[in-house]
């Protein structure tokens, strides 16, 4: 808890507004109101405070100007449980990084991290309500993300209202960022650039193969929901660049089991490039059926192949495939706070016992991006952070972060890998890529 | 391009349609089966078939990861899966058999949310898939591709389903069970443990649903949500072909694979789910229908 919005409530509460205070609420505060008497509770108040301010002044260096409390509702429970919990602990550990690091350098004053977390049962109206509390009755100031877009999107009518700063990590979706939203900020790339990089390399070889992009057929099939028709978006925003044409556009349904039917059209059409994106289940549908029913391609484009696990289920079924990724270990972005990005993923690997995901990156890199606000704002005043964050130019283990007037980050662009003799290897950017693509991919019955 | 020009130039495609259709209804007319079983002998629509599909998919998932051979995994998850459905028999399904049927979708649509939560809680929300590794034989100049495995599930599903029949007309257990399926009260008084019969008739269920599932996860994925669908179209198959019928399921699950698979084609993917959804609808009148026009003659 945020001692100065503490002492702000305890002054405010009186009589019968003792009883409301939830259970997540200061236990310092609620311990008080069970000792005191009703009547005297307001007279009581003032000097609550001034006891609660004083504590927080004597707790001493580091941290000597208190705690600052950052809200947080994830999913860690229902569908998104396993992704909320991934997105929790990317935000604990930066969070124990910089209180080990001696905490965020305020105006002078050293103050600590911490997060109070609520579960949001992967629900959206449960986490519009989580906020709602968050920021009402538990006072806090400062709002990291929670999983998916389509909660980011119930969540942040809320914030505006109450202008609460909020850098999410986890939603990608390009509609957050037409809604005019003032307070709302986002690390990772927007969903529409997922694939435009597979667009682009496939462009780059064929031009290098001595032949017209405009001779390039795309496959399309994605999930009919927000993130896959922003992928799509994006894709046909860069194939017309090129003047690529579509010869195939399905869309598949989110209960999908099957789609060989789909992919009996693509073995009639022959396009050269294919664009799957439908969640972990499109990209393990794709490779399963694409090398079962012997569907030749030149690329393979999709996403979620690494929540898929392409590589481990399929050997070598997979290779070959390109895969979006908003974050890769082997990057070589470097940070004051983490290192480089292998650093980051060994401090996690060592904390955690899991292999690293990009989802806890991403929401490490969220925290990181505060930090270096709140320090710049050299203040807890929540218009003069959303201006520091807002002004961001910073370059974290994830990658530079720099936002547009919408709140979204500009400063990165997404990684494309391709599997490559069982590995991903980074194909795109180029100026961080250790390997090149292999384009055309082999026909499936020269493969082996 | 549409679907409809498509099929007209390249009139092999429809093979490709027909063949998949039926190699996969095939499965559809496994989990059919079962359900049509226990909504025989005991009077219960399990709403939890498909999530029963689902944990047979994970246990041969985890039986081909700790190197049990592929083809082995589908008696194994058939075992486990029995088990599971015991075990659900002696806690929850005891109580509700003799109840209302609506009592007993309620309970099973329980279990099911239960075995959804727990699958999403042990094995994570991830896509899972078993690799059985056998590759696929192209006819036809390679327009028409076919994987052995779906060629083996519809090859194990006639197999599992005549062993089955030979198993109801011709054991003890299975005279005992189509006793209780014809007058439970009747089979009590002489002498039949209904109770035993109502046991071993679920963990039969769990076995076809656990073998189905090990074809689901080789063939297509497995994932804690993904049982619904399987329920559906198992429920679809037995309201159309009627209880007691292995023909008429098989020769309905042939056709529903079918049907969808051109209604895939021919209107897109994205509608192959809401198709089946209609067809139930269309099912299920055409069904009542019938049912009416008997009983005016029985008047």
């Amino acid at each position: 808890m945020w001692m100065p919005s503490a002492a702000v409530r305890a002054m405010s509460l009186a009589g019968s507004e003792w009883d409301k205070l939830p259970p997540g609420a200061d236990s310092r505060t609620r311990g008080v109101s069970v000792a005191v008497d009703r009547k005297m509770a307001a007279s009581l108040a003032s000097g609550v405070a001034s006891l609660v301010a004083s504590t927080a002044l004597a707790a001493g260096a580091p941290g000597d100007g208190g705690t600052i409390a950052l809200g947080a509702a994830v999913s860690l429970t229902g569908k998104y449980s396993i992704d909320g919990q991934n997105t929790k602990e990317g935000y604990d550990l930066a969070v124990r990084r910089i209180n080990e690091l001696g905490g965020v350098n305020v105006g002078g004053r050293s103050y600590q991290l911490k997060i109070v977390y609520y579960d949001d049962e992967s629900t959206s109206a449960r986490a519009a309500q989580l906020v709602e509390r968050l920021v009402s009755q538990d006072g806090v100031q400062f709002l990291l993300g929670p999983y998916s877009s389509s909660i980011t999107k119930a969540i942040a009518p809320v914030t505006e209202k109450y202008k609460i700063p909020m850098i999410e990590a986890n939603g990608a979706d390009r509609s957050l960022f037409t809604n005019g939203y003032k307070y709302l900020f986002a690390v990772l790339n927007t969903s529409d650039h997922y694939l435009r990089s597979a667009i682009d390399v496939v462009a780059e070889q064929v031009r290098k193969l001595g032949k017209d992009p405009k001779s390039i057929k795309v496959g399309i099939a994605i999930e009919n929901d927000d993130f896959a028709a922003d992928v799509r978006a994006g894709v046909v925003e860069e194939m017309a660049r090129y003047g690529m044409s579509v010869v195939v556009d399905e869309k598949l349904p989110p209960e999908l089991n099957d789609m060989s039917s789909a992919l009996t059209k693509f073995r009639a059409l022959k396009p050269d490039v294919l664009i799957v994106s439908g969640h972990a289940k499109g990209a393990v549908l794709a490779i399963r059926q694409l090398s079962e029913q012997r569907v030749n391609f030149g690329a393979l484009a999709l996403t979620q192949c690494d929540a898929a696990q392409i590589v481990e289920q399929f050997g070598k079924a997979a290779e070959y495939a390109l895969c979006a990724t908003q974050w890769d270990r082997t990057l070589a972005y470097k940070d004051r706070w983490f290192g480089s990005a292998e650093d980051y993923a060994q401090r996690f690997e060592r904390e955690y016992k899991h292999t690293v995901t990009y989802g806890s990156a991403e929401s490490s890199a969220a925290v990181l991006t505060f930090v270096d606000a709140l320090e710049r704002a050299g203040s807890l005043d929540r218009e003069k952070v959303r201006d520091a964050i807002a002004r961001s130019d910073l370059i974290t283990f994830y990658g530079p972060v720099r936002f547009d007037s919408t709140g979204k980050n500009v400063g990165k662009s997404m990684a494309l890998y391709q599997v490559q003799g069982g590995k991903y290897r980074v194909v795109a950017p180029a100026q961080w890529a250790n390997a090149t693509v292999i384009y055309p991919a082999p026909e499936w019955d020269t493969r082996r | 391009m549409d679907g409809l020009t498509l099929l007209l130039h390249a009139p092999v495609l429809n093979l490709q349609l027909l063949v998949d259709g039926v190699l996969v209804g095939a499965i559809f007319a496994l989990v059919a089966y079962g359900m049509a079983l226990l909504w025989g002998v005991m009077n219960l629509i399990n709403v939890a078939q498909g999530d029963f599909v689902i944990i047979g998919g994970y246990v041969a998932f985890f039986a081909v990861s700790g190197g049990v051979p592929p083809l082995l995994a589908v008696p194994c998850s058939a075992a486990v899966v029995a088990l599971v459905g015991w075990i659900l028999y002696r806690i929850v399904i005891r109580r509700v058999v003799v109840g209302e049927l609506f009592t007993s979708i309620l309970a099973t649509y329980g279990i099911g949310i239960v075995l959804q939560q727990l699958a999403n809680q042990l094995f994570g929300s991830d896509v899972r898939t078993v690799e059985s590794g056998l590759g696929s034989v192209s006819l036809l100049d390679g327009m028409l591709t076919v994987a052995r495995i779906k060629v083996l599930a519809f090859l194990g599903t006639g197999l599992l389903g005549a062993a089955l029949v030979w198993f109801m007309r011709r054991s003890r257990l299975g005279q005992a069970i189509r006793a209780t399926a014809q007058n439970a009260r009747a089979a009590r008084v002489l002498g039949v443990d209904t109770d035993c019969v109502y046991a071993a008739t679920f963990a039969i269920n769990g076995a076809i649903c656990g073998a189905a599932g090990a074809l689901v996860a080789m063939t297509w994925i497995v994932q804690p949500y993904a049982g619904l669908s399987y329920t559906v179209r198992s429920f679809m198959v037995v309201v159309a072909a009627g209880l007691g019928n292995l023909a008429g399921i098989v020769a309905v699950g042939g056709g529903l694979g079918i049907a969808e698979n051109y209604a895939g084609f021919l209107l897109g993917t994205e509608y192959q789910s809401a198709f089946v959804f209609s067809l139930l609808v269309v099912v299920l009148v055409l069904r009542n229908q019938l049912l009416l026009r008997q009983r005016q003659y029985l008047k």
